[in-house]
């Protein structure tokens, strides 16, 4: 990998470039290097090679660091036999729910807020905000028993993927990043669209989110990673097995299931997201900084 | 262009802010059922029985008084006390120190970024279930590379004094990658002449780390450390799939004893009263951190 433009740092380049600095420079490195690989990359690896051994191998007391015999079809056999397939698109069509519903929700409530600005807009807004200093976990019991029966509808949320969605919706983070997002489009262009006869949908369709793709992207991610990792909240709102997705799935069948399709399954959880990650890394931790503590 | 009627301003202004709220509206409800109106609910709750039987009933601080009758409420509050405190010992050292590092690095920098950030990338189940296998007395890795370098084996999860330990050891391990990557951005936007300043005044590697890098970072660790302890406080993944609470309720924590409340013996006034009380812990944390980044901003 090509060295980057040279920023002035703690250590200054002529600290680098003598003797003791470039041999240090390479240990540091080469630790570095190899201290990241065997703590974060490894663990996958062995996960997944884990899922290919065979049982006995895998219960063996020294564990070998490449499968002496290849078995992919414990994957197979978790898919099928175990179902996890099933779990895994049950989590699929939550998390691609929970995801289309924050970005119709969120994205007209941010433009509402940030160009159409109605009446007390800035009184909801801190209201939305103001839910960002509160602990989840604190409101969990009020919040679960809310989705039991619903005020006013009177309607029973639970095993529905309603459950999942909705509350996800109420995202005061995302409306946040996209009203700030909005708010630097300039008016004239809006102006002229509204001049050329556009209405304030097809402002915002034509217009605005063509402009906003980096926004969405972030958005999107997020909403999709948040869903996938959840796991307290589907398995309470989910207590129907069949509806669960595979977080959940994974963990009650954790004590049943041979140890290489429990692996499997784990690998299965976890692939989408590390794929997600590889492809939108850019974006992810651009979403991850810009989110954090620009206050 | 002449002024229209007053009439029909009105009539222009109140139709905006119809088209308006309706974009809203979807937004509006959805907070308003699943946030703001259980704001207010959790608030009633501690002071009320809850069945599903019939309607809630107050009973005043008999909930409270229940709660503090419990010994585990107590046990799950040191516990909770004690994962935090350990928590920021490894959690938030480990990041300040590989953020420091990576920035010094010249090579491999994207590889190195990507690689602390994957552990995040995983459902937290995921996370647990492979630890749970690492710490497995059997099988498990963590025994076998101590038997290789001749160290005793250990009982990971189920021996009281490790037990929390081993939970903080996961748990750093899954969120240290947006800690790193958050300071590492902070780090880029020290303005490298402080550097050049302090090393012209003849500072060493050292003194330029304590009396530049640390003050230029303050505000972002001081907002990372509050995080911490808000995230932390709130600890139930870790405790409930690897230990369950166990060995003798050495990993009892605040929300995992909220969850057996709620969710295991439905006294959902109980665990409404536990939730208030945490909500009062993490509120003056928040309160502080609230505090530090209006100033700032």
């Amino acid at each position: 990998m090509a060295a980057e433009t040279p920023v002035r740092t703690l250590i200054a380049p002529a600290e680098m470039n003598r003797r003791t600095g470039r041999f240090l420079y390479r240990f540091v490195l080469v630790l570095t290097l190899t201290g990241f690989t065997l703590t974060f990359v490894f663990p996958l690896y062995w996960m997944t090679t884990g899922a290919m051994k065979s049982s006995a191998e895998l219960a063996d007391p020294n564990p070998t660091l490449v499968p002496h015999s290849w078995h992919p079809g414990s994957y197979a056999d978790a898919w099928t036999n175990v179902g996890l397939g099933h779990y895994f698109l049950n989590t699929l069509i939550l998390a691609l729910g929970a995801w289309l519903t924050q970005l119709l929700v969120d994205v007209s409530a941010a433009y509402a807020l940030s160009k159409l600005r109605p009446l007390l807009g800035n009184v909801v807004l801190g209201m939305m905000l103001a839910t960002l200093m509160l602990p989840v976990s604190a409101l969990l019991v009020p919040t679960y028993l809310t989705v039991v029966d619903v005020p006013l509808l009177h309607v029973n949320l639970i095993n529905t993927p309603f459950a999942i969605w909705l509350p996800a919706a109420a995202n005061a983070f995302n409306i946040f990043i996209l009203k700030r997002f909005f708010d630097q489009i300039p008016a004239e262009l809006l102006d002229s669209a509204r001049i050329d006869g556009a209405g304030t949908l097809r402002i915002l369709v034509s217009v605005v989110l063509p402009l906003s793709r980096p926004v969405l992207a972030v958005v999107s991610i997020f909403a999709i990673v948040g869903v996938w990792k959840d796991f307290l909240w589907p398995m309470l709102v989910l207590p129907d097995e069949n509806r669960q997705p595979i977080t959940v799935a994974l963990n009650r069948l954790s004590e049943f299931m041979p140890a290489n399709q429990l692996l499997a399954g784990m690998a299965m959880a976890a692939v989408p997201l590390l794929v997600l990650f590889l492809i939108f890394q850019r974006h992810i931790i651009a979403g991850l900084t810009a989110g954090s503590l620009k206050g | 262009m002449p002024v229209p009627p007053l009439g029909s301003r009105l009539r222009r202004t109140v139709r905006e802010n119809l088209v308006a709220y309706l974009f809203l509206a979807a937004g509006v409800i959805c907070f308003a059922l699943f946030s703001w109106y259980p704001i207010v609910r959790g608030a009633l709750l501690g002071f009320q029985q809850v069945t599903f039987a019939q309607p809630a009933q107050w009973v005043g601080l008999d909930n409270f008084h229940r709660l503090f009758d419990d010994p585990l409420f107590l046990t799950a509050w040191k516990n909770t006390g004690y994962f935090t405190l350990l928590a920021l010992v490894f959690g938030f050292a480990a990041p300040f120190a590989t953020a420091v590092v990576l920035n010094e690095l010249r090579h491999g920098r994207s590889y190195l970024r990507m690689t602390v950030y994957l552990p995040v990338m995983l459902p937290p189940i995921v996370t647990m279930l492979l630890w749970r296998w690492f710490y497995d007395p059997g099988p498990g890795l963590f025994n076998h590379v101590l038997g290789v370098l001749h160290l005793p084996a250990q009982q990971w999860l189920e021996s009281e004094n490790l037990a929390m330990v081993s939970l903080v050891l996961v748990s750093t391990w899954a969120n240290m990658g947006t800690t790193t990557l958050i300071y590492l951005a902070a780090l880029g936007g020290i303005p490298g002449e402080l550097y050049e300043a302090a090393e012209l005044d003849g500072a060493s590697i050292r003194q330029r780390l304590w009396h530049v890098t640390v003050p230029q970072m303050r505000f972002i660790l001081m907002i990372t450390l509050l995080l911490q302890i808000i995230g932390t406080m709130q600890v139930f993944v870790e405790p409930f799939v690897l230990t369950g609470g166990g060995p003798d309720d050495a990993t009892v924590t605040v929300l995992l004893l909220l969850y057996r409340y709620a969710f295991v013996y439905n006294d959902f006034g109980m665990a409404s009263a536990m939730s208030t009380l945490l909500f009062v812990v993490l509120g003056l944390f928040a309160g502080v951190y609230l505090r530090l980044t209006r100033t700032k901003g």
